[in-house]
This record gives structure tokens, sequence and C-alpha cells, in this order.
């Protein structure tokens, strides 16, 4: 399904602010792989994500996506097959606009847009029959804007648009991480429910080790802009928290360690 | 009672302006000063044409066209090579300066003697008051021909205005308000948001060439100064207007910006009537949005109104 083949990404080249973001990574993601993403933070994981995403575009190396090179697209022609929620909760949504101009369209993603009416009223009641199972009381309120919204109503609700149309992939970048925990636990349902039901292929970014553990068929590790660690879906089923937690140390560790080091190379040698 | 017919005819005729300003500030987000030089361009285009004797109207449209395509070269510096939006504008202005005196050929073109949109309006006053061409209103007497200019323009913005509004309520207008609104977020839904804000500053600009191409009709002349100032002048419309209306709906906030328009005119036209010297006008009317912008409470969003399609 996703081919990521040797991309590297750095930012700032030249500067002083220089960031090798992504160091040749690659990934083979089949379809309906959901694979959780961890790493520290710097790490590159929400870097892979937009270079997926075409936020960007990566310096070198190819992604394909059904054995389509689609390295040099636009993000928003691959929009046509990716659907994304963010960690911010105001990234997701237009802010002024009313929850059901919105959900309007997320139902148009891909597809042309035109001089048809934006907002029919066959849509409305199916907005309502989409968004009664969120229990957040919208239905009632589907013509206030989304700007008004709880953080978790809004990332609930970019979750549905980025599904409204079946996506091939699925790209979720830290989007329970501005939420409190019971608020999360409930986003992370409805995420569970429709990749599920749907067999959506996801790439999913996550602080929480239990989310890792709980949810997926695949972990990657990230670290320093490579992927330090790949545990697919047999050692992942044998997987705890505690480990992930010891691995994370590790890395960390090696992090003080590369820093202590070049500390020292400085002081004695420049 | 002319001056009142001829300061809401020009608040009328300005509104298009404003309506252009409404599309590019507030819709998009997009401080746009291309509107200073579009807004010449348009009456620079109608009055060479008219001048070669081009039918009125079709000279009115291809300043409209004329317009567009400005805002479009503006559009493009700023999405495709990356240039900030208020530069990219004002590269395209000053070009326009030049380009508009080569359209007219000198710096100022008289009308009077032509045939515009407006003298067409002399032949219904005859028809329908006869050869004395006055009538009554509200006891006044006026001349007939200036009714029916004012009818005619409030018949054009009344429906430019519903055009608009039907407009942003198509699924490609609804698009377009979400790349002011969240660029990213629609980028993410599959819209070129370059292509997007492209079409809306070239929408805007041909709003604004026609308010240009009509003033000039109307007022019997085009001058290459005519468009300085122009854009404070529509912000100032659209600041009123947003004062006006308490809810900011789409529908609402088109309307407060016709009528904004229109009542600035008319604050105006009473300011010049009362004494106030006219080398004064501009310096006034910076004075009153700065006031506008940094006044809180005056307008309720200063930033940008909600629109809600309702
Ligand atoms: N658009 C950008 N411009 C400059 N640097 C960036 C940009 N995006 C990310 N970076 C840098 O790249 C590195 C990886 O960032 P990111 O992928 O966001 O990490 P995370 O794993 O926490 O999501 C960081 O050092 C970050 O500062
Ligand atoms: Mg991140």
């Amino acid at each position: 399904m996703l081919q990521v083949n040797n991309i590297s990404k750095v930012f700032n080249p030249g500067t002083v602010n220089e960031v090798h973001a992504l160091n040749e990574v690659s990934l083979n993601l089949p379809d309906g792989g959901f694979v959780c993403v961890l790493g520290t933070n710097g790490s590159g994981k929400s870097t892979l994500l937009n270079a997926v995403a075409g936020s960007f575009l990566v310096d070198s190396g190819k992604i394909l996506v059904d054995d389509v090179d689609i390295t040099r697209w636009p993000e928003h022609k691959r929009a046509d097959f990716i659907g994304r929620v963010f960690q911010n909760p105001f990234t997701g949504t237009a802010p002024n606009m009313s929850i059901q101009e919105n959900l309007a369209l997320a139902t148009r993603r891909g597809k042309s847009r035109g001089l048809g009416w934006g907002l029919p009223k066959n849509l409305i009641d199916e907005f309502k029959l989409r968004v009664t199972p969120l229990q957040m009381s919208l239905e009632d309120r589907l013509g206030n804007p989304i700007g008004k919204l709880s953080g978790g109503q809004r990332q609930a609700l970019t979750l549905l648009m980025a599904t409204w149309l079946k996506p091939k992939l699925l790209l979720l970048d830290e989007h329970t991480a501005a939420l409190d925990p019971k608020t999360a636990a409930k986003v992370i349902e409805l995420t569970e429910e429709v990749i599920r039901r749907d067999h959506i292929t996801t790439l999913m970014v996550t602080h929480s080790m239990q989310q890792a553990v709980n949810l997926g068929n695949r972990v990657i590790m990230m670290h320093k802009g490579r992927i330090a660690y790949d545990f697919g879906e047999d050692e992942k089923r044998r997987m705890k928290v505690n480990d992930l937690l010891a691995l994370f140390d590790e890395l960390r560790r090696k992090d003080q360690i590369d820093n202590s080091v070049a500390e020292l190379v400085a002081a004695n040698y420049i | 009672m002319t001056l009142l017919l001829g300061s809401i005819t020009i608040g009328l005729i300005l509104a298009m302006l404003a309506l252009g300003i409404f599309i590019s500030f507030r819709i998009f987000d997009f401080p746009d000063i291309t509107a200073e030089g579009s807004f010449t361009f348009g009456a620079a285009i109608s009055a060479a044409l008219i001048i070669a004797g081009v039918n009125p109207l079709l000279a009115t449209l291809t300043s409209f066209v004329g317009g567009g395509l400005a805002g479009m070269v503006t559009g493009i510096l700023h999405t495709c090579f990356k240039i900030n939006s208020l530069l990219s504008g004002i590269l395209v202005m000053t070009a326009l300066y030049s380009v508009n005196l080569h359209t007219m050929g000198r710096s100022n073109l008289p009308l009077l003697s032509e045939t515009t949109i407006f003298t067409w309006f002399d032949k219904l006053a005859v028809k329908f008051s006869g050869e004395g061409k006055l009538t009554m209103v509200l006891g006044w007497e006026v001349p007939a021909k200036d009714l029916w200019i004012l009818l005619f323009c409030l018949i054009m913005v009344v429906m430019v205005s519903l055009l608009l509004w039907w407009f942003f309520r198509t699924r490609l207008g609804t698009a377009m308000r979400a790349t002011g609104d969240n660029a990213q977020m629609i980028r993410a839904l599959g819209v070129n948001t370059k292509l997007m804000i492209i079409a809306g500053v070239a929408l805007s600009n041909a709003f604004i060439a026609v308010a240009g191409s009509l003033l000039a009709q109307y007022q019997g002349f085009a001058d290459v100064q005519m468009g300085i100032g122009m854009l404070v002048w529509g912000l100032a419309s659209v600041i009123i207007g947003e004062a006006l209306i308490s809810e900011n709906s789409l529908g609402l906030v088109i309307t407060g910006a016709v009528i904004g328009s229109v009542l600035f005119r008319l604050l105006v036209a009473i300011a010049l009537r009362w004494g106030m010297n006219p080398i004064d006008l501009k310096l006034i009317t910076a004075l009153f949005v700065l006031l506008a912008l940094i006044l809180p409470g005056f307008m309720k969003n200063t930033k940008k109104i909600r629109l809600t399609s309702k």
C-alpha cells in the first residue's frame, strides 16, 4: 500500500538551524496495516507523516502509494486518498465556519467542487445521523461555528471528516495529545472503531505507550530522524508498556551520551 | 435633494469597491493594495474603449476582465513566487500606474461628450417624464434622469450582492471561504489553496475595476489618480457595515458592506457640506479606519468576522 523508500529531509540547510529531520527512512505498509509511531520529541515523527502527506517535498527518496509514485505530488492532490488528523485541534477545522459546513467540505475530499449548493438539505440530515453516535450532543448545534467547540469535540469531528470518504491511508499525528485523559480515551475509541470498520491503513503517532501497546499491529520507534526499532505483529502481541518504556529510556540515555560526548569533544579540541 | 441622490448613487457605485475589498480582506484575509491600481485600471479601460466608440456595457465588462487579470497577477506573485501579500499588491499597483497611463494615453480622459451607460438614462427620463425631465420625490423636484440612474445602480448592486451570496455558498465558494479561514485544513481536504487565492484576488479586483469604470462614467472622466486612497475607503465601508450588523452571517455581512458604502459616502458629503476641506478627506478617512481598528468593541471581531452561512 504505502512504500517509503530512503526518504531524507533537511530543514534550513546551510544555516545554524540546520536539522536533519529524516535520514533515509524506509517503511513498507501493507493494505490494512495499522502502525503506531513512537519516539522522543523532535525525533521526526511529525516530519515523517508530513512527508507522506506532502506538506513539503522530500530532498531524496521515493514515496509510493499503491505503486504510484507520489513523491512530487502537491499536498492537495495527495488528499484524494489521504485523511489526516493533526495534533492541534485548531489545525483540522475551519473555526469561523459552522460544523455542518466543515463536514460538507469533507464530503468532497478529492472530488471536484463546482457550483453545486454547498450544503444541501439531505446532507444535513446525514450529518445528524453520523454525528449522533459521537455522543457529544452536536446534532442540534450543526449550525454553530466549529471554533466554539472544545478540543475533544473538534478532534472527533476532524476524525469524522478525515474518514467521511474512506481514505486509502489515515495519518494521525498525536491527535489526542492536547486532550484531557477522558476525552482522549473517547477519541481513541472512535479512532479504533472507524479503522476496524473500514479497514483503513493507518499511521498513528502517539506519545502514549499504552496506546501503542493496545492499538494496531505494528510499532515503530523513531530516533534522530531514523526508525530505531520496528516491531511486527508477533512481537507486538507479547509487548508490554514497560518494555517500550525501557527502550525509550535507552534511546534517551543515548541522546544524553551523545550530547555529553559532543561537549567533551568541544571542550578538549575546540 | 439632488446632492443626496448623487451621494447615494456614488455610494452604490463604490459598494462594488466595498464588495471587492470584502472578498480580499475578509474572506481571504489578504490585504490587497492592488485595489488602488485596479480601480483606476477599470476606469482607464472603459474610458479608452468608450472614446473609441465601443458599447459602454461592453466597455464595463472589459474592465471587469481587466481588473480580474490584475488581481490574478497579484495572486500568482503571492502564491507561486511566495512574495508577501502586501508587497505583491504594491508591485502590481505600481506597475498598473504605467499601464493605466498607456491605456488612457494621458493622465485624464473626459467622457462628458461620450455615450456612457448613464447617458442612456436621458432617453428613459424623456420617455417617462417628458421633456421637462423632472419628477417629484417627497415633495422635491429632482431630475428624472438622476432617479433612474439611482434605481439602476441599486438594482445592479442588489443583483451583484445576491450573486456573491449565492457563490460563496456553493461548494467552490465554501472552499474559498475555508481557504481564508484555515488553509492547512482545506488543503488536507484536497483543495488547491493557491488556485483559490488567485481566483479570489482576481474576483475581488474585477469588482473593484467595475467600480472604477462606473465612477468614471458617472462623473464624466477617468483620471490616473482616481484610485488613490480607494483601499482605505472600501475598508471604511466594510467596517461601518460590520458595526451596523450584530450577527455575522454571510448575507448580512454583504448587505452591511453595501449599506456601509452608501452611509460613508453620505457622511462624507455632509462633512464637505459643513465646510470640511476636501484636502483633508483622505486624512480623515484614514483616521476613521484607524479608530475603528484600535477602539475595542467598535468592531466586534477586529481580526475576522464569522461567516456562518445564513
Ligand atoms: N517546518 C520545519 N522547519 C524547520 N524545522 C522543522 C520543521 N518541522 C520540523 N522541524 C524540526 O525537525 C525535527 C523533527 O521534528 P518533528 O518531526 O516535528 O518531531 P516529532 O517527532 O516531535 O514530531 C525537530 O528538530 C524540528 O524542530
Ligand atoms: Mg510531532
